[in-house]
């Protein structure tokens, strides 16, 4: 008999399916169901740049491009970069675009990490970062980031985190699912654990255009730390880019070399089609992001305001398209709090165990919605609270 | 902050001024003086509802109108442009470059009542030396709102 056990990789096996896929498999086979669960834009990807995807298919360019992107790409990436966010690399040597920010973090992970290297990942976070770690042979080391610190990383938390076998840190801010971002200020404590010691930042700044109260700022511009940062950046959140697949790094010539062999090895390169449309997207998109981003910081608030009349406590989120509010009053898990939300009401949010084991007592609301639904699904999680 | 909430009441003109101030980050006092400043200069003229009528059964025809005349002296074509506007059967007239003059959109009950309009009614106003009249088979778009939109949620449900 074939025994498919025996084939299988240990490492593989060993991963936990992500508790919120099962979730989400109820919710799909439901109907009529007001959800508030995705977490990519509502919006259509702009037509200039859809136009721009479709005229190079009218071309015939439809063949593989360099390994790390088209030069104009890149090219126009560094100028995109240096205009928004102050930050300057070499279309060169030091931009790879990818597919996607997702394949961005497993490159860089699977650079930096030799076999039992410790890659620090502050939880509630976007659900990739520790099974890639661990794919890599490496040992992901959770930090439970608190809501009394608007669930920002602490100098403190890091410094405690840290062992010799530290090999980097993923920043994951602007966060999934909380909206928390971490401010100049907030970095430099940060940064300054950091210098003392020999840890690669991975910065994954792929919610950098959303946020709300003040402009985002990059470790990487800190002194010191764009030697020993890797970025992670891409189109999906800032230009309502999801199925387009495709994402960079900017890294130090010395990372990049190195991870464009995973890159090229596994992957040869980003979506041809995507990559051109992207050219548009980055010459002519940024009053695109200033819309989009308009109408979310409108939900933010809204939804934020309806949480309040309701009586659920919000940490008010700086940046994406989240909330996290506290439900650890109702006396139940997150994950039944939603279930019962589902089963009872119709209405569908995401647990926040679904991000960490420290999203206990939350749940992640996204408002990549319109505001009728928005005010659909808050008004029955309202009924649904007041039943409790 | 003015140009904010007359983009979003026309995106939905149900918003209350309670609901913009929260959207806005601002007063409901300020939302209701600045909608009242637009309504007192007229920037704000009406508050309507799209309504895809096919869809309830009622019996309409529109027919999109070219009409040509004899521009007045001093008044130009506002004279006539202004009698046409005045028919309830008339849903807009504007005044064009090209061609004709004026471009009007007709709503009737038949086409029997659209081709009465037009000889009656506009035919025989003073100016007016021509018209063509070309009917509407089908709406796909109108006032900014596509007809009959695919609105289900096709996205992924992902993290």
């Amino acid at each position: 008999m074939f025994d498919y056990k025996e084939t299988l990789s240990d490492r593989i096996v060993n991963i936990k399916p992500s508790g919120i896929r099962k979730f989400f498999d109820i919710l799909d086979e439901m109907k009529d169901v007001v959800s508030l669960t995705v977490g990519q834009p509502d919006f259509v990807t702009p037509w200039h740049i859809r136009e721009a995807g479709i005229k190079s298919l009218e071309q015939g360019r439809t063949y593989y491009t360099s390994n790390n992107g088209i030069m104009e790409m890149r090219e126009e990436i560094a100028k995109y970069q240096s205009r928004r966010f102050g930050l300057e690399y070499s279309p060169k040597n030091e931009i790879i675009v990818t597919v996607g920010g997702s394949e961005a973090i497993d490159m860089a992970i699977r650079t930096l990490t030799n076999a039992g290297d410790e890659i620090i990942v502050p939880e509630p976070c976007f659900v990739c970062y520790s099974p890639l770690v661990t794919l890599a042979g490496g040992v992901p080391v959770p930090i439970c980031l608190k809501k009394e610190n608007s669930f920002k990383l602490t100098a403190k938390e890091l410094k405690e985190a840290i062992t010799p076998k530290t090999k980097a840190l993923v920043l994951p801010f602007p966060n999934n699912p909380t909206g928390a971002c971490m401010n100049k200020r907030d970095l430099e404590q940060i940064a300054e654990v950091i210098r003392e010691t020999n840890i690669v930042v991975i910065s994954d700044e792929i919610y950098a255009e959303l946020t709300y109260d003040e402009p985002h700022t990059s470790i990487a511009t800190l002194e010191g730390m764009r030697e020993r940062t890797i970025i992670i950046n891409g189109f999906s959140k800032a230009y309502a880019m999801t199925g387009w697949r495709l994402g960079y790094t900017l890294a130090p010539q010395l990372f990049t070399a190195q991870m464009a062999k995973v890159h090229q090895f596994g992957i040869m390169c980003a979506p041809t089609t995507s990559q051109f449309a992207a050219v548009s997207a980055l010459k002519n998109g940024d009053g695109d992001i200033e819309y989009m981003k308009g109408e979310y910081d409108s939900r933010r608030r809204y939804i934020i305001n309806r949480l309040k009349e309701i009586g659920i406590d919000c940490f008010m989120p700086e940046g994406a398209f989240y909330v996290f509010p506290d439900i650890s009053h109702y006396g139940m898990t997150s994950e039944k709090f939603c279930e019962r939300l589902l089963m009872e009401k119709g209405a569908a949010i995401v647990p926040g165990t679904a991000f960490g084991v420290c999203g206990e007592g939350f749940v992640r609301i996204s408002y990549a919605y319109s505001i009728r639904q928005i005010d659909k699904a808050l008004t029955l999680l309202d009924e649904f609270v007041k039943s409790l | 902050m003015k140009n904010k909430i007359l983009t979003h009441l026309e995106n939905d003109a149900r918003l209350t001024p309670v609901q913009l101030a929260v959207m806005l980050g601002t007063t409901e006092e300020k939302v209701r003086a600045v909608i009242d400043e637009c309504e007192a200069e007229g920037s704000i003229l009406s508050y309507r509802t799209v309504i895809n009528w096919d869809k309830t059964g009622k019996e309409s025809v529109i027919a999109l109108i070219e009409l040509k005349t004899i521009p007045q002296k001093d008044r130009g074509f506002d004279c006539v442009a202004e009698k046409i506007a005045n028919f309830p059967e008339v849903k807009s007239v504007y005044l064009m470059s090209g061609g004709f003059d004026l471009a009007l959109t007709l709503e009737c009950r038949t086409m029997r009542d659209v081709a009465v309009f037009v000889a009656e009614k506009l035919a025989t106003i003073e100016g007016v030396t021509s018209t063509a009249t070309h009917f509407v088979l089908q709406k796909y778009k109108d006032n900014d709102v596509i007809f009959e939109p695919d609105t289900t949620d096709k996205r992924g449900n992902t993290w």
